[in-house]
C-alpha cells in the first residue's frame, strides 16, 4: 500500500457481500458517489461519472468480489488511464465474524518503483504513523512558516 | 464534486520516497542535496531527482550559497497541498459515512424482510 496518498477507514455493521453491493452497484453509487453513475463493473471496462455538468470517464481495475474493487479516474479526456496521469481508487473490504465489516479505500497517483521490497518495509515501519501524521505536521509547518 | 487533482502536486507527494525528502526539508529549514543523500536510505541521483520533481510542483525552492545549492519549503504551496489533501480525505469520509448507512439499511431491510417470510411460512404450516 506504499505509495498511496489518502488512506480512511470506516466499520460498517453489515455483512461483507452487502457492502459491497453498495459500493459497487452503479445505482446505489449513485446515491454515495456521483449523480450520474455510467459503469459497467468488469475489469477494464470504461465508464463515466457525472457531478453536475461536470464529469469524467473512469477504466475499472480490480473487481474481486466482495474483498477488492479499483478503478482509475482524474486522468486526461484523450489519454488511457495509466501509472502516473491518473488517480487510483481502491476499496478493500474485510469481514468481521458474519455481520461486519471493515472498509479500507484508498486514493493515490503513483505506485514506487524505485526501491527495493526491503527498502519499502523499512521506510513503513519508520513511518507507521503513516499519512495522517505527515499531513498533520505538514499543516503545523504551514502555519509556522506563514506566521514566522 | 470531484476533487480535480493538481496533478503534479499529488504525483510529488504520492512517493513515499520523495515524502521522506520533502519531509527532511521541512524538519531541518534549509540543506543541501548532498546533506539530503546522508539521511535517507537511496542514491544521491534519487535524491536529485526527488528535489526536481518537488521543485517543479512548488513545494520546495533553491537558492545558491557560494557553491553550494540550498533547499527550502514553500509554505504556501504546502499550505495549498495540504487543503488539497485534507479535503480529499473529508471527501472520502462523507463518502464512506454514506457508504455505511446505505449498506446497513439495506442489510436491516433485508433482515426484516427474512422475518416476514419467516412468519408467513410459519403461518402456512
Amino acid at each position: 500500500m506504499s505509495g498511496l496518498v489518502i488512506e480512511r477507514e470506516i466499520l460498517i455493521e453489515a455483512p461483507a457481500e452487502v457492502v459491497w453491493r453498495t459500493i459497487t452497484e452503479p445505482d446505489q453509487m449513485s446515491l454515495w458517489f456521483a449523480d450520474r453513475v455510467d459503469l459497467v463493473v468488469e475489469p477494464g471496462a470504461h465508464g463515466y461519472m457525472g457531478f453536475g455538468d461536470q464529469g469524467g470517464p473512469v477504466v475499472v481495475e480490480i473487481v474481486d468480489p466482495p474483498t477488492r474493487f479499483s478503478f482509475r479516474w482524474n486522468h486526461p479526456r484523450d489519454e488511457e488511464p495509466v501509472v502516473g496521469n491518473s488517480m487510483l481508487v481502491e476499496f478493500t473490504l474485510t469481514p468481521i465474524g458474519g455481520e461486519r465489516t471493515r472498509v479500507r479505500v484508498s486514493e493515490g497517483g503513483h505506485e514506487v518503483r524505485d526501491w527495493s521490497e526491503a527498502e519499502k518495509q523499512r521506510y513503513a515501519d519508520e513511518h507507521r504513523e503513516g499519512w495522517g501524521d505527515f499531513l498533520e505536521r505538514l499543516a503545523g509547518v504551514a502555519t509556522e512558516r506563514r506566521s514566522g | 464534486m470531484t476533487a480535480q487533482a493538481d496533478d503534479e502536486l499529488w504525483s510529488a507527494i504520492g512517493d513515499p520516497s520523495r515524502r521522506r525528502v520533502l519531509d527532511l526539508v521541512v524538519s531541518n529549514g534549509e540543506v543541501s542535496a548532498s546533506w539530503l543523500a546522508g539521511h535517507v536510505p537511496f542514491s544521491r541521483q534519487a535524491v536529485s531527482k526527488h528535489l526536481v520533481v518537488l521543485e517543479k510542483a512548488g513545494l520546495i525552492s533553491r537558492r545558491k550559497q557560494g557553491r553550494q545549492v540550498l533547499y527550502r519549503v514553500d509554505a504556501d504551496r504546502l499550505d495549498q497541498a495540504t487543503r488539497a489533501m485534507a479535503d480529499l480525505a473529508a471527501q472520502w469520509d462523507r463518502r464512506l459515512g454514506m457508504i455505511k448507512r446505505l449498506a446497513e439499511a439495506a442489510y436491516a431491510e433485508a433482515g426484516e424482510q427474512r422475518g416476514t417470510e419467516h412468519k408467513e411460512s410459519y403461518t402456512h404450516d
